[in-house]
C-alpha cells in the first residue's frame, strides 16, 4: 500500500490516519487554486525572509553611511538608500520580522480570546449569551482603527501597545463566529453523550466545542492578517506603532514621505512589501475558504 | 413576515420592532461612551497635574483635584461625563485652545465632503464591476476585478495617497496637491455649508469650484477606490446567488435578453441587501479619511484627531473618537434598520 492509498483510505484505521487523510485532501483541493498556492509562497516566502534575515539582507538595518544618502535603486543597493544612508533592501528584508511577529501575537491574542467568549456565550445560551454577545456587539460596531488609534494614545505609542490596541479591536469578529458555530451542534446528540458520561463543561467546550470551530477560525484569522497589517503599518506611519530605528515597513513609508517627491524610492520601496505580503494572506484565505467553509464559498 | 400597516397587530409590531432598535442603539452609544471614558482614565498622563502644573504644592493639587470632580467614585464621573457629552460638551482642546465640540464642528464638512465624492466613485464603479464579474463568473474578467478588489484590502490607504501625489501632482500636473484649496482662494466663498464644493456653486464662483474640485480629486477617488473593493466583491457574492435561480433560468428559456436578465431580473433582489453594504462602506470611509487626510493635509477631522494625538491633546483626541464613533455607529444601525424595513423576508 503506497503512502497516498493510506492517506486515501475510506475506512481508516486510527485517528491520525483519519487526520492525515483529511489534511492531505484539503492539501490537494488547495493545490487545485492557483491563487491560494500562490499565497501560501508569499506567506512562505515571508517566513523565511524572517528567519533568514541576517543571511538575506547584505547590510544591517541600522547601520549607517552618511556619504551615500538617498542614492536611487542601483545594482549595489537594489531599492536604493534612505536619508541615513542605509540600506533600503535590507531594512525591508529585516522588517519581515517585525511584521510576522505583530501578525503572529495579534493572532495569538485576539483568536483564542474570541474563541472561548463565543464558545461559552454559545454553549450555556440564556443570560450568558446575551451578557457576552451584547458586549461583544458594542465592539463590533466601532470603527476598528479609530479605536485602535485611542488605545495606542491612551497606552502610549510603540510597538507592543500597538499589538495590544489591534488585538482588543480585533477579537469580537472571532467571538460572533465561534458562537455561530457552537450554536450549530450545541444540542447535537454527541454533546449529549459526552454529558452523559459526566464530562464538566470546560472539559466540553475545550475538548468537543472549540476544536470543530478551528477550521473557520483559521479561515477568518488568515483573512484578517491583511486588515492587521495595514493596521499595524498604519499606527507606524502616525508614528504611533513602531518606534526608530526599527525597520518597520510603516514607519519607513513615513520618513520616506518628506522626499516622496524626488527621492520616491524611499516610501514606495516598503509599501510593495506591505502589498506583497497582504495580497498574499488574501489569496490563501480566500482558498482556504473554498476548501474549509464550503457554505461560504464564493461569497463575498 | 412581512409588516402589514393595514392591521393594529402589523403597527404594534412595528412599533416594538423600532423600540427594540432603539434599545440596541442607545446601548451601543453608551457602549462607545463607557469606552472613550475607560481611555480617559487610563491615560498616564495626569489631567489633574497638566493643570496645575508640576511644581505646585500638595494642597493646591488636592483642591484641583476636588474641584474638577475627580476625587468622586468612578460610575459618577462616569454619569457626569455622559451628561456633558449629552449637552455637547467636549471639554477644551490643549493644542487649539478652542472647545473640542466647535473644532469638530469647523473640520467635520470637510470630510463629509470627501467621504460622499468618495462613495459615489465607489458605488459608481464598484456595483457595474460587481455585476459584471459575476455575469463572466470564471473568466480572466472576473479574475481581473476578484485581483483588483482583493487590492483594495492590500494597499495601505496612506501609501497609495503618497504614490498618488508623486505621480499626478508632482510628475503629471493633473490635479492640485495637498490642502482643499489653493492659499489664494482660501475663504474666498462665504462658508454656508461647509462643503467648499457646494458654497462655490452656491456663490457662482467657478474659478473656486474649479480649484476646489481639483484638489479634491485625488484622495476622493483613493477613498472611492476602497470602498469600491468591498462593494464590487459583495456585489459580486449576491448576484451569483441570484443567477444560479431558476426563476433567471425561466426569464432565459422565455427568450429575454441577456441584459435584462442580468440588469432587471438579477438585479432587482440585490438592491436592498446592497443599501447595507453602501452604509457600511460610507461608514467606513469616515475611518478611511484619517490616514487619507493625513497624507493630503486635508483639514477634517481625520487630520484633526492625528494632529490631536500627536500632541496627546487628550480632550481633542476622545471628542474626535467620540463622534466618528457615533456617525460610524449611526449610519451602521441606519442601514440595519433600512434593511429590515425595505426586506418583506426579515424581522
Amino acid at each position: 500500500m503506497s503512502a497516498r492509498d493510506w492517506l486515501l483510505d475510506e475506512s481508516p484505521n486510527s485517528r491520525m490516519q483519519a487526520n492525515a487523510g483529511r489534511f492531505y485532501r484539503m492539501g490537494l483541493a488547495l493545490l487545485r487554486n492557483p491563487l491560494a498556492v500562490l499565497g501560501a509562497l508569499i506567506i512562505l516566502l515571508l517566513i523565511a525572509t524572517a528567519v533568514f534575515a541576517p543571511w538575506i539582507a547584505p547590510e544591517s538595518p541600522v547601520g549607517q553611511m552618511l556619504d551615500r544618502r538617498l542614492l536611487p535603486p542601483s545594482s549595489a543597493n537594489w531599492m536604493g538608500t534612505d536619508e541615513l544612508g542605509r540600506d533600503i533592501f535590507s531594512r525591508v528584508v529585516y522588517g519581515a520580522r517585525i511584521t510576522l511577529m505583530i501578525v503572529a501575537l495579534v493572532a495569538i491574542i485576539a483568536a483564542p480570546l474570541g474563541l472561548i467568549i463565543g464558545a461559552v456565550a454559545g454553549y450555556f445560551g440564556g443570560w450568558v449569551d446575551k451578557l457576552l454577545m451584547g458586549f461583544t456587539d458594542i465592539f463590533l460596531s466601532m470603527p476598528k482603527l479609530i479605536l485602535a488609534l485611542a488605545f495606542v494614545a491612551a497606552l502610549g505609542p510603540g510597538i507592543e501597545n500597538a499589538i495590544i490596541a489591534i488585538a482588543i479591536t480585533a477579537w469580537p469578529a472571532y467571538a460572533r463566529i465561534a458562537r455561530a458555530e457552537t450554536i450549530t451542534f450545541r444540542s447535537s446528540e454527541f454533546i449529549s453523550a459526552v454529558k452523559l458520561v459526566g464530562a464538566s463543561d470546560a472539559r466540553i467546550i475545550g475538548l468537543h466545542v472549540v476544536p470543530l470551530c478551528m477550521s473557520s477560525m483559521i479561515v477568518r484569522v488568515t483573512l484578517d492578517m491583511a486588515g492587521i497589517i495595514l493596521t499595524a503599518a498604519g499606527l507606524g506611519f502616525l508614528g504611533l506603532g513602531a518606534q526608530p530605528p526599527l525597520p518597520e515597513w510603516g514607519a519607513m513609508i513615513s520618513r520616506g514621505r518628506v522626499f516622496i517627491l524626488d527621492q520616491w524610492w524611499v516610501a514606495t520601496m516598503p509599501g510593495f512589501a506591505i502589498i506583497l505580503v497582504s495580497l498574499g494572506f488574501c489569496f490563501l484565505g480566500d482558498g482556504l475558504r473554498d476548501v474549509l467553509d464550503p457554505k461560504q464559498a464564493g461569497k463575498s | 413576515m412581512p409588516i402589514d400597516f393595514r392591521s393594529r397587530d402589523g403597527i404594534l409590531r412595528f412599533v416594538r420592532v423600532l423600540t427594540g432598535f432603539a434599545l440596541t442603539i442607545a446601548l451601543t452609544f453608551l457602549g462607545l461612551l463607557a469606552i472613550t471614558f475607560f481611555i480617559g482614565r487610563v491615560v498616564p498622563i495626569d489631567p489633574v497635574l497638566a493643570v496645575v502644573g508640576d511644581r505646585a504644592t500638595q494642597e493646591q493639587y488636592d483642591a484641583m483635584k476636588i474641584a474638577m470632580g475627580l476625587d468622586r467614585p468612578l460610575i459618577l464621573q462616569f454619569v457626569s461625563y455622559v451628561g456633558d457629552v449629552i449637552q455637547g460638551d467636549l471639554g477644551r482642546s490643549v493644542s487649539t485652545n478652542r472647545l473640542v465640540a466647535e473644532d469638530l464642528a469647523r473640520v467635520f464638512p470637510a470630510t463629509l465632503e470627501m467621504a460622499t465624492i468618495g462613495i459615489i466613485i465607489g458605488v459608481g464603479l464598484g456595483v457595474p464591476m460587481g455585476v459584471t464579474a459575476a455575469a463572466n463568473q470564471g473568466t480572466w474578467l472576473d479574475q481581473g476585478i476578484r485581483v483588483l478588489a482583493l487590492l483594495g484590502y492590500s494597499v495601505p490607504a496612506f501609501w497609495l495617497g503618497l504614490v498618488g501625489l508623486a505621480l499626478f501632482y508632482a510628475s503629471l500636473g493633473w490635479v492640485s496637491g495637498p490642502g482643499r484649496v489653493d492659499i489664494f482662494y482660501d475663504g474666498v466663498v462665504d462658508p454656508v455649508t461647509g462643503l467648499l464644493l457646494v458654497d462655490s456653486i452656491l456663490a457662482r464662483d467657478w474659478e473656486v469650484f474649479r480649484n476646489a474640485l481639483s484638489h479634491l480629486v485625488l484622495p476622493a477617488a483613493i477613498l472611492g477606490f476602497f470602498s469600491l473593493a468591498y462593494i464590487a466583491r459583495m456585489t459580486r457574492s449576491f448576484m451569483l446567488d441570484q443567477l444560479g435561480q431558476e426563476y433567471i433560468t425561466t426569464a432565459r428559456v422565455k427568450g429575454v435578453s441577456e441584459w435584462r436578465v442580468i440588469w432587471v431580473h438579477a438585479f432587482a433582489p440585490i438592491r436592498v441587501p446592497l443599501i447595507t453594504v453602501i452604509g457600511l462602506s460610507y461608514a467606513g470611509l469616515l475611518e478611511g479619511s484619517v490616514m487619507i487626510e493625513t497624507v493630503f493635509s486635508w483639514p477634517g477631522i481625520g487630520n484633526y484627531l492625528t494632529v490631536a494625538l500627536l500632541n496627546a491633546d487628550m480632550n481633542a483626541v476622545l471628542g474626535a473618537t467620540l463622534i466618528i464613533g457615533a456617525v460610524f455607529i449611526g449610519i451602521n444601525k441606519t442601514s440595519d434598520v433600512l434593511y429590515r424595513v425595505l426586506d418583506p423576508r426579515s424581522t
